[in-house]
């Protein structure tokens, strides 16, 4: 499988990565070269083989479910660019 | 001063705790090293201050006759683990200047043993990159050069700080972090022991998250011994991370015994690959041999799905880093670029703050998880995935540690591999099948190529074996006696 330039497009977006129209070329050739060289998995049968989930075999371990951490709104907020009385401050999303 | 420095970590130790010199003497001559050689750019942030008011901590505690294990030794932190209040990039310019309210459970558990911080060592961006050379600080210098050569060679990554200044002697010991070989690769290319151990034994809390299931932390030593060290501080289960193993720590320094008669050494040879430099042939039958002579069996195995392990791995990790990066927003930390609008807000933060592989991956990872495409590419690499530790597991009936070379290559030189992504991830080729098993492994240095390069002999190990790596890894140590140093050019 490759890619065109409008899926560039539509993958930067979804990157939420701004790509100059220049880039667009370059990038397409690059992830092409990528996506060719992965193309060699397909060889591989995996017919009735589970996707590896855990390489140690070990259980999720559960903990209480109980409040362990908070009422820290300076330190969550101290490196933000911007914030206003404790809030992430971020252009208007709604009118 | 420069005799404290030349030391071992494990004679350090020796020393401060026989009072021949003070954690505060070890740290000021460390420190000198380190301002001394900034051309090398292996360290991001200096926490000198830090550092000294840490050892005269050490100095009461080795005053009192209550040195902790690590009382008193210096060490460096890759710049991927958070150390609280001290700026934690990850080798990127969209988190300059974050500055972590907490500490990584690593680190914690290195101060709660009396470690000492020198400071924050640089790093490829996120940790994607195999020579140091995708970090936005620039690339951290190999102080190693070809014998008659004043070429600047790249240290190996993505742990390339960490493995330069352990080679330089500016720091004892260094944290790594190793998703595809990021502490083996380096530490081969700089003459240095590196240790990727069983992905769980170290907690990755508050480690800057690449790809969430191959990440693992590690130690960089100049000595088996001392990677075995430092790792017994670094290990160990963690609430705060769920992939975090609940078993005990051994003394992997007790496991070095010397001793490998009747231990099975696997030689795959899936590992014999193309066009494979004649040195790095000649050194991995060297290691055969010397194993050999110390009464080991080689017996040979196979290992069918090698191939496909870092074309799987281009899959994998670009996934789980598309989605652990998608944090990097403009909004809660780090760099912000003006938009219009929140989308335009998060796609120029995001194209000003990532390099050009960060963003290439991101891509990818975008791609092979999205609508359509997530059968073809993310669960079909995750089911060769599966083959990959299968391979390893029937290797395990016949075998107990398996020897392969490190790298494909020594060090190269900066720039030189830096146009074509595909050359650069086949640094990663011998490394990676452990990061997509789970399975630990340690680099040690091997001998010179001709040139003079140092080059690495890895072995790897059965699931929470370590302490087989260690004791074999001390053995290939004994009998290679790696003395060769750089000629000092960089202070």
């Amino acid at each position: 499988m490759s890619v065109d330039q409008d899926t560039v497009r539509r993958i930067a977006k979804l990157s939420r990565i701004a790509i100059k129209e220049e880039q667009v070329e370059p990038m397409t050739g690059e992830l092409n070269g990528i996506l060719a060289w992965v193309e060699q998995l397909r060889e591989v049968n995996t017919d009735g083989v589970p996707p590896l989930t855990s390489v140690v075999e070990a259980k999720l371990s559960m903990r209480e479910d109980v409040i362990t951490d908070g009422g820290i709104p300076k330190d969550v907020t101290r490196n933000a660019p911007e914030t206003e009385d404790g809030f992430f401050v971020v252009p208007k999303v709604m009118e | 001063m420069s005799q404290l420095t030349d030391m071992t970590l494990a004679q350090m130790r020796d020393g401060l705790r026989a009072k021949t010199f003070s954690a505060h003497d070890l740290a000021e001559a460390h420190l000198t090293e380190m301002e001394a050689s900034r051309i090398l750019n292996a360290f991001l942030v200096e926490t000198g201050d830090k550092a000294l008011a840490m050892a005269r901590e050490s100095d009461k505690h080795l005053e009192a006759g209550t040195a902790r294990p690590l009382e008193g030794i210096p060490l460096g932190i890759k710049d991927l683990f958070c150390v609280k209040d001290v700026p934690t990039t990850a080798g990127s310019h969209i988190l300059e200047g974050f500055s972590p309210p907490y500490e990584s459970t690593v680190t914690q558990n290195l101060w709660h043993d009396g470690a000492v911080c020198l400071g924050k060592l640089n790093m490829d961006e996120f940790a994607m990159g195999s020579s140091n050379e995708t970090s936005y600080f620039g690339p951290v210098k190999n102080p190693w050069r070809r014998a008659g050569s004043n070429q600047d060679l790249v240290p190996g990554g993505s742990s390339g700080g960490s493995a330069a200044a352990v080679a330089a002697k500016l720091v004892p010991g260094a944290t790594g972090t190793d998703t595809g070989g990021s502490i083996r690769q380096p530490a081969a290319v700089t003459g240095i022991v590196g240790v990727k151990p069983t992905y769980g034994r170290c907690s990755r809390w508050g480690v800057v998250a690449f790809a969430s299931s191959l990440d693992q932390a590690g130690p960089l030593a100049r000595t088996v011994q001392d990677c075995a060290i430092m790792l017994k501080s670094m290990a160990g289960h963690d609430p705060k991370d769920s992939t975090s193993l609940k078993v005990d720590v051994p003394d992997f320094e007790a496991a070095m015994t010397g001793d490998v008669k009747g231990l099975r050494i696997g030689v795959p040879k899936e590992y014999r690959v193309d066009n494979m430099p004649e040195e790095i042939d000649a050194l991995w039958q060297q290691g055969i041999e010397w194993l050999k002579a110390a009464g080991a069996e080689i017996v040979d195995v196979t290992l069918p799905h090698t191939k496909y392990a870092l074309p799987a791995y281009y899959i994998v990790a670009p996934a789980e880093a598309s989605s652990n990066l998608a944090r990097y927003d403009g909004v809660r930390y780090g760099l912000r670029e003006a938009g219009t609008d929140i989308t335009e807000l998060y796609e120029n933060s995001r194209a000003a703050g990532f390099g050009h592989e960060v963003q290439r991956r991101v891509m990818i990872g975008t791609y092979v998880l999205s609508a359509g495409y997530y059968d073809a590419y993310y669960l079909q690499a995750q089911k060769v995935r599966t083959l990959i530790k299968r391979d390893f597991d029937e290797a395990w009936a016949t075998c107990d540690a398996i020897l392969t070379p490190t790298t494909p290559g020594p060090a190269f030189a900066i720039g030189e591999k830096a146009d074509d992504p595909l050359e650069m991830y086949l640094n990663d080729i011998f490394t990676v099948t452990a990061n997509m098993s789970g399975l630990p492994a340690i680099s040690i240095p091997g001998g010179v190529t001709k040139d003079g390069l140092p080059l690495g002999l890895q072995l790897i190990g059965k699931a929470l074996d370590e302490e087989t790596l260690f004791r074999v890894g001390g053995v290939i140590e004994e009998a290679a006696q790696f003395t060769a140093q750089p000629d000092v050019w960089w202070r």
